[in-house]
């Protein structure tokens, strides 16, 4: 039976690693993701957690202690934010490039300077390419339970590969919500112990990570390739058994809100989510046809659900709490480069918003709604690149 | 470790441990490296870092190192070490073996000294061998922490300005010992009996880290013949540039003390690295080695 707690996004992830039953915990403090390492130190001392707590001097050695640490067999977990998962940048390919399916919470913060402790998604975002999954989360519920299955869909033998959780900073970090707490059997019957195909052993010695000269390294990079392929595939498998065994789905990849007879729709990511749904059912209850479409998974990018949602719309929106500087928000890029294989496309425009923290409110939203209906009538989009709620002029 | 390792060399094993490495002929490291992995055994896994051995070591599919290994990123030796132990301390593996980073003089005394110091003061049972050519090799010879005073390196290339390597060697092993862990000591593969006797301790420290900082001459770095290892080592330790100490339980003590120091010369003149050298800097070295010994001793 799931207890309820009345808990922090960050409390959440904790409780998501302690039902995974983590055998080494490395991670350092950064704000807003201090709360994480806090109380998995509290669950290791309290043997809540029989795991290992490796007390790092910085990020870069956490992911280098779960590199250790996954090399031997045990299930590893750390959690960063921004300049923390900065510093810890070059240790993020060697975790990936080596096959052990960490699992890494990150706690959404902007890059300094200007410095800055508030959300947006700059830091994750711009990991995109060093071979971790990532996934958004928009409550904290969503946090624990993505938590634990992203353990499971890493260390599934067809994928191997490292994980990113990823929550927005003190909207959902430090917001208490009720949470409820899967029994501990229930996951135990999810998520079996991690038992890789491959590990060090000195009976049966082998080297990891090794080198590669050109005529085998993209060999190497292409099986990682392969792998991010099934991703999705494997996340509805074990979504559709978390459902089975602990009652909650999320929808797999993407979850597509009131898109069934849609004709215009915005593409959210984190916990922006939540307002564009009450605009979207306000704009429904004035019978416009409004739909959202809430991405999970941001790698791999979840290309089939997006264009199986999308091409039925007229017009796309995108809500990116992120900047590509001097072009648009990446996750734009993403959603017009995955439609961009279909015959024909929705007009496309994509939104600059939330940045280091502002705000995103209602009225933001609806601001977007009405450009996306007012191209879907004209059948031109008159911007393609928009920022949402910014005082106009640069600092 | 179980019981007392025997380290006369007849009784240590014939068998290889690292079997076919892409190293240069005469390359010191891997004396080292042989060495430790006959005093080590089978028992051991290995963390390394981007260094020449990992460069001649890593190649997929021909790896000749026969205990598992992790290669890690050039900072990171200590913390992947570290992690490998706490991996295994979680699944009750670790007692039976023994965790070694194994990085060169650059991946410890500069760009690995954070992590290692963070591995020596949370006292993770690691054994740390960094062995010590002066300079980053792998990358052609730049200047260290680790490269004397006075050496000619790429970076440190003389040239108008007299632009050699200014500054001293940093001192290791008492940076080391300042964390107060459990044994660490000096070497030299030219002194193979005191390299092993000590690796033979250091491993068998059950209460923390351990660590062994070897000296390990290159002859494409240094600029000599390759056949000339060996002897390079031994008058760097006798002429009293290279002191052979040992940190334990708190107390550092000269392992081998010279009642005569070799003239500095000797050492100096084979190595391309400090032909540079008028006689007069040199005695003013000499003069250097002098008081260093007299602050030690
Ligand atoms: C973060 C990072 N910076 C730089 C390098 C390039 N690099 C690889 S090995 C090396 C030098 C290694 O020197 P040392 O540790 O003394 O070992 P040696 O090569 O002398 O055996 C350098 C600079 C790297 N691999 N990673
Ligand atoms: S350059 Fe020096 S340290 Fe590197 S392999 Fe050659 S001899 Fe050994």
């Amino acid at each position: 039976m799931a207890e309820f707690k009345f808990i922090n996004g960050n409390e959440a992830v904790a409780y998501g690693v302690k039902l995974a039953r983590a055998g080494v915990v490395a991670a350092y403090p950064i704000t807003p993701q201090t709360k994480i390492v806090e109380k998995l130190s509290e669950l290791i001392a309290d043997r809540e957690l029989e795991a290992e707590f490796v007390k790092v001097e910085s990020e870069h050695s956490a992911m280098a202690a779960c590199l250790g640490a996954a090399s031997v067999g045990a299930r590893a977990f750390t959690a960063s934010s921004s300049q923390g998962l900065a510093y810890m940048f070059e240790m993020l390919s060697y975790t990936a490039g080596s096959r052990f399916p960490v699992v890494m919470a990150i706690v959404n913060r902007a890059m300094a300077p200007p410095w800055n402790i508030w959300c947006d998604h700059q830091d994750s975002i711009s990991c995109r390419d060093t071979g971790w999954i990532q996934y958004y989360v928009e409550s904290a519920q969503e946090a624990l339970d993505t938590v634990v299955q992203a353990f499971r869909v890493s260390e599934h033998p067809e994928v191997m590969t490292p994980a990113m959780v990823c929550l927005d900073a003190f909207v959902l970090s430090h917001t208490e919500e009720p949470v409820a707490i899967p029994s501990q059997d229930a996951v135990d019957a999810f998520l079996p112990p991690y038992n890789p195909p491959y590990r060090m052993d000195v009976e049966n010695p082998m080297t990891f990570s090794a080198g590669a000269f050109p005529d085998s390294y993209m060999e190497f990079k292409y099986g990682q390739h392969l792998a991010f392929q099934v991703v999705p595939r494997v996340m509805r498998e074990v979504e559709d058994d978390w459902e089975r065994k602990v009652g909650r789905s999320y929808g797999g990849p993407l979850e597509a809100y009131r898109c069934e007879d849609a004709e215009v729709a915005l593409v959210t990511v984190g916990t922006a989510t939540g307002t564009a749904r009450l605009v979207v059912d306000s704009l429904r209850e004035s019978g416009r046809k409004a739909g959202l479409i809430k991405l999970r998974l941001f790698r791999p990018f979840p290309v089939e659900e997006l264009r199986e949602t999308a091409r039925s719309l007229k017009a796309i929106g995108v809500l990116d709490r992120n900047l590509s500087f001097g072009f648009e928000g990446a996750v734009f890029s993403e959603v017009k480069a995955a439609l961009y294989g279909l015959p024909a496309r929705p007009l496309a425009a994509g939104f600059v918003a939330g940045l280091g923290g502002r705000d995103i409110n209602v009225e933001q939203v609806e601001q977007m709604y009405d450009r996306l209906e007012s191209a879907s009538r004209t059948g031109l989009m008159e911007r393609e690149v928009e920022f949402i709620g910014l005082k106009g002029v640069a600092v | 470790m179980s019981g007392v390792i025997s380290v006369r060399p007849k009784d240590l094993p014939f068998d290889e441990s690292v079997v076919g490495h892409l190293g240069c002929s005469g390359c010191g490291a891997f004396v080292a490296v042989r060495l430790a992995l006959k005093i080590l055994g089978d028992q051991t896994m290995l963390a390394i870092p981007a260094c020449c051995v990992l460069a001649t070591t890593c190649f997929y599919p021909q790896v000749p190192l026969k205990v598992p290994t992790l290669m890690t990123a050039f900072p990171a030796t200590a913390a992947t070490a570290s992690g490998i132990a706490a991996g295994l301390r979680h699944l009750g593996k670790k007692k039976e073996i023994t965790v070694v980073g194994l990085a060169g003089d650059g991946g410890t005394a500069d760009i690995g000294i954070q992590a290692l110091s963070g591995a020596l003061d949370r006292g993770d049972q690691i054994l740390y061998i960094c062995y010590d050519n002066e300079a980053y090799m792998n990358t052609g010879v730049q200047r260290s922490g680790a490269t004397p005073k006075g050496a000619r390196t790429t970076t440190t290339p003389g040239g108008q300005r007299g632009m050699w390597e200014s500054s001293p060697k940093k001192d290791l092993l008492s940076i080391v010992a300042a964390h107060g862990i459990p044994y660490a000591a000096t070497s030299c593969i030219s002194f193979p009996q005191d390299f092993m006797q000590k690796l033979a301790k250091a491993a068998q420290v059950e209460d923390g880290p351990s660590f062994i900082h070897v000296l390990a001459p290159c002859p494409p770095g240094w600029g000599y013949a390759s056949e000339k290892t060996i002897e390079l080592g031994k008058l760097a330790v006798e002429a009293g540039v290279f002191i052979l100490r040992e940190w334990e339980n708190g107390e550092m003590k000269v392992t081998r003390k010279l009642r005569k120091r070799k003239p500095l010369a000797e050492y100096l003149k084979p190595q391309a690295r400090f032909r540079h050298l008028t006689d007069e800097e040199i005695k003013a070295m000499e003069e250097e080695i002098a008081r260093a010994w007299e602050t030690i001793s």
